[in-house]
């Protein structure tokens, strides 16, 4: 189809973004589906640029979503110094020694939003573009891409909704799906869903386990009340 | 009363593709609608708030959730063909569809092949699938102009035709849980095939008789030319897909652009409109039916003895190898796509659909501005969305 490669699409921004700062992320899968990650301060640039360039012309912001990365625990083998007790010659000894070491240090999760571009005129895509957070719990502002693809309107505020990234710049930043007083964010892997169980008449499972839970909840609540009640 | 308090805090309506900021005359109160939820010619539940000035739409809003149960959660919880039978239930007109779209995605996470057999029941089912919902949209249309039930069930008379087909292979009417990475669940009997034919030779009579109903009624014209109009620039700008962007002029037709399964076989041709207006819509949906029977025609032709599974497919312990896909096709509603992350384990990371109701409702408000309220039920019905594909 003429689309070019990631490598390619990478090197026109550079060229037309100074200090665009892209960065390529390989998909490892079949689709081969690679996709670029963009720094949130020049996303803006980057985004009017493909979609204005001539050549790459991504008139067509197909699909927008979010995912979210949990803090993961890596463990690596670091090599450390150490004073190991060794007997040297029958004479016990005091020797500096170097040792393998499994040490575990947890990389900080993000949220990212994904936003798959296609070009109407010219007939190609998908290119993959994709920003990340700082963090998930503070610092969660992502610009906005709807001034430049309006497509984004809804898809952006259902980010906002169910994954909890803040678009800076986006016109109507709402909930879309849940209601406006709701307050976590349903599609993050750590959520934890409300204790608000309503009387289930043939609970089994994980259903039934909820159902237990929510009684002994509601028993240990009820059970300290009456007894401060008693005395 | 302010329903929500839409009225008084403006968006940032700057920059050409948003909605432009309409006054009011001032010589009366603005009267603040909630239309819905239900009505608006009950597609499903939904609200639009409305800002009404006398008649003229000055501000609109839709509302969306009713429906939401978090499908993309539900899918993350559960084993890739888990989710097979839920996908019936997003667009519930076209569950075929869906399937389809859903198998495209992951097959293309996994490399999986599909047999030629399979290939061709996939384009006769997802064609059938058009012709349903096409039929369906137009008899709403209709019925959203005051006939009500008689032209719908026109359409639903086809539709219940095509629906005992779906039946009688796949076992039920709607919730078919068809399809499966690497092929399709149940073959097809040479009487099915002969089934869909005698079906097929029926539709074009049906087809004519709806254009009649169309291009011959005075009313049908007067309510639907030159309501709803929607540029070509916004349309692409706004991610609009299917009949509705085609609709606008612009030649995007994604069985065409990626050819997916054996599409480049088929000879058809892509319906354009002239105007954008709800009129050109529904008159795109009645050719593109029209192109579906040819389609429908030659994959009958075509289809070959073989198996309907690749005998290599993985079914039990499915587990793709970490990566990503995002697969689509081309619904009767528009772009449908779904977007897999793989970790390597036997659910999807994450698991996210491209809704085409949804994003096609975007535009809602710029096609109703300025219009009169009895026109934005015209207006939204011409959208054609489902609800169960909007909340998800």
């Amino acid at each position: 189809m003429g689309l070019k490669t990631v490598e390619e699409i990478k090197a026109a921004i550079e060229a037309a973004v100074p200090g665009a700062g892209v960065e390529i992320v390989p998909n490892p899968s079949v689709s081969a589906q690679h996709s670029l990650r963009l720094k949130p301060e020049t996303a803006v640039a980057v985004a009017t640029f493909l979609r204005g360039d001539a050549e790459l012309a991504f008139d067509f912001l197909s699909n927008a979503t979010g995912v979210d990365w949990l803090d993961k625990e890596v463990a690596e083998k670091v090599k450390v110094m150490r004073w190991v007790n060794r007997e040297v010659d029958g004479v016990k000894e005091l020797v500096e020694e170097t040792v393998e070491e499994t040490q575990k240090r947890i990389v900080p999760g993000y949220l990212e939003a994904v936003y798959h571009l296609f070009s109407i005129t010219k007939g190609h895509g998908p290119v993959v573009i994709r920003m990340r957070t700082a963090n998930r719990t503070d610092q969660m502002q992502l610009p906005s891409l709807t001034p430049v693809w309006r497509s984004a309107e809804f898809q952006e505020r259902e980010i906002f909704d169910l994954f909890g990234i803040v678009f800076t710049g986006h016109p109507d930043l709402r909930r879309i799906l849940m209601w406006d007083e709701f307050k976590d964010h349903p599609m993050r892997r750590d959520y934890v869903e409300p204790d608000d169980f309503e009387y289930e008449p043939t609970a089994h499972d994980e259903v039934l386990k909820r159902a237990l839970e929510h009684a002994a909840r509601v028993a240990a609540q009820t059970g300290a009340g009456q007894e401060g009640a008693g005395a | 009363m302010s329903i929500s308090g839409f009225v008084q805090e403006k968006d940032k309506r700057e920059g050409w593709n948003r909605p432009p900021v309409m006054e009011s005359d001032g010589e009366a109160d603005l009267l603040e609608v909630a239309m819905g939820p239900h009505h608006p010619s009950t597609h499903g539940v939904f609200r639009m708030d409305v800002a009404l000035d006398g008649e003229r739409v000055i501000r609109l809003k839709p509302v969306f959730g009713y429906l939401h149960r978090n499908h993309e959660k539900l899918g993350e919880g559960m084993s890739y063909l888990g989710s097979m039978p839920f996908t019936d239930r997003l667009d519930y007109m076209c569950p075929l569809t869906n399937n389809w779209a859903y198998a495209l995605a992951v097959e293309k996470l996994t490399g999986q092949e599909v047999p030629e057999r399979a290939e061709y029941l996939r384009v006769i089912l997802g064609e059938l699938t058009r012709v349903v919902n096409h039929a369906s949209a137009i008899g709403f249309l209709i019925q959203e102009m005051g006939a009500s039930g008689t032209p719908l069930m026109y359409a639903f008379k086809q539709r219940e035709k095509i629906l005992d087909l779906f039946e009688a292979i796949t076992g039920a009417r709607m919730m078919v849980n068809f399809m499966r990475f690497g092929g399709c669940r149940v073959d097809a009997t040479p009487a099915w095939l002969a089934a869909v034919r005698k079906v097929l030779d029926g539709l074009p009579q049906f087809a004519d008789e709806f254009e009649n109903l169309l291009c011959g009624s005075e009313i049908v014209m007067a309510r639907a030319q030159g309501v709803g109009i929607l540029r070509p620039e916004l349309a692409v700008n706004a991610g609009v897909t299917g009949p509705m962007l085609r609709a606008s002029g612009v030649n995007y037709d994604i069985r065409k652009v990626d050819g997916y399964s054996i599409y480049n076989r088929f000879k058809f041709r892509v319906p354009l409109g002239d105007h954008g207006d709800v009129y050109d819509r529904f008159m795109i949906r009645l050719l593109e039916m029209r192109e579906s029977f040819g389609i429908i025609d030659q994959a009958l032709k075509g289809i070959p003895a073989g198996p309907i599974m690749d005998p290599k497919a993985k079914l039990r312990g499915f587990r793709p190898k970490p990566g990503e896909a995002y697969g689509r096709i081309e619904g009767p509603k528009g772009e449908l796509g779904f977007y897999l992350i793989s970790d390597g384990g036997p659910n999807p990371y994450r698991y996210r659909i491209r809704p085409p109701s949804l994003i096609n409702l975007t535009v809602l408000e710029d096609m109703c501005l300025g219009s009169n309220v009895a026109d934005v039920v015209l207006i939204f019905g011409s959208v054609d969305i489902v609800l169960g594909e909007v909340d998800r």
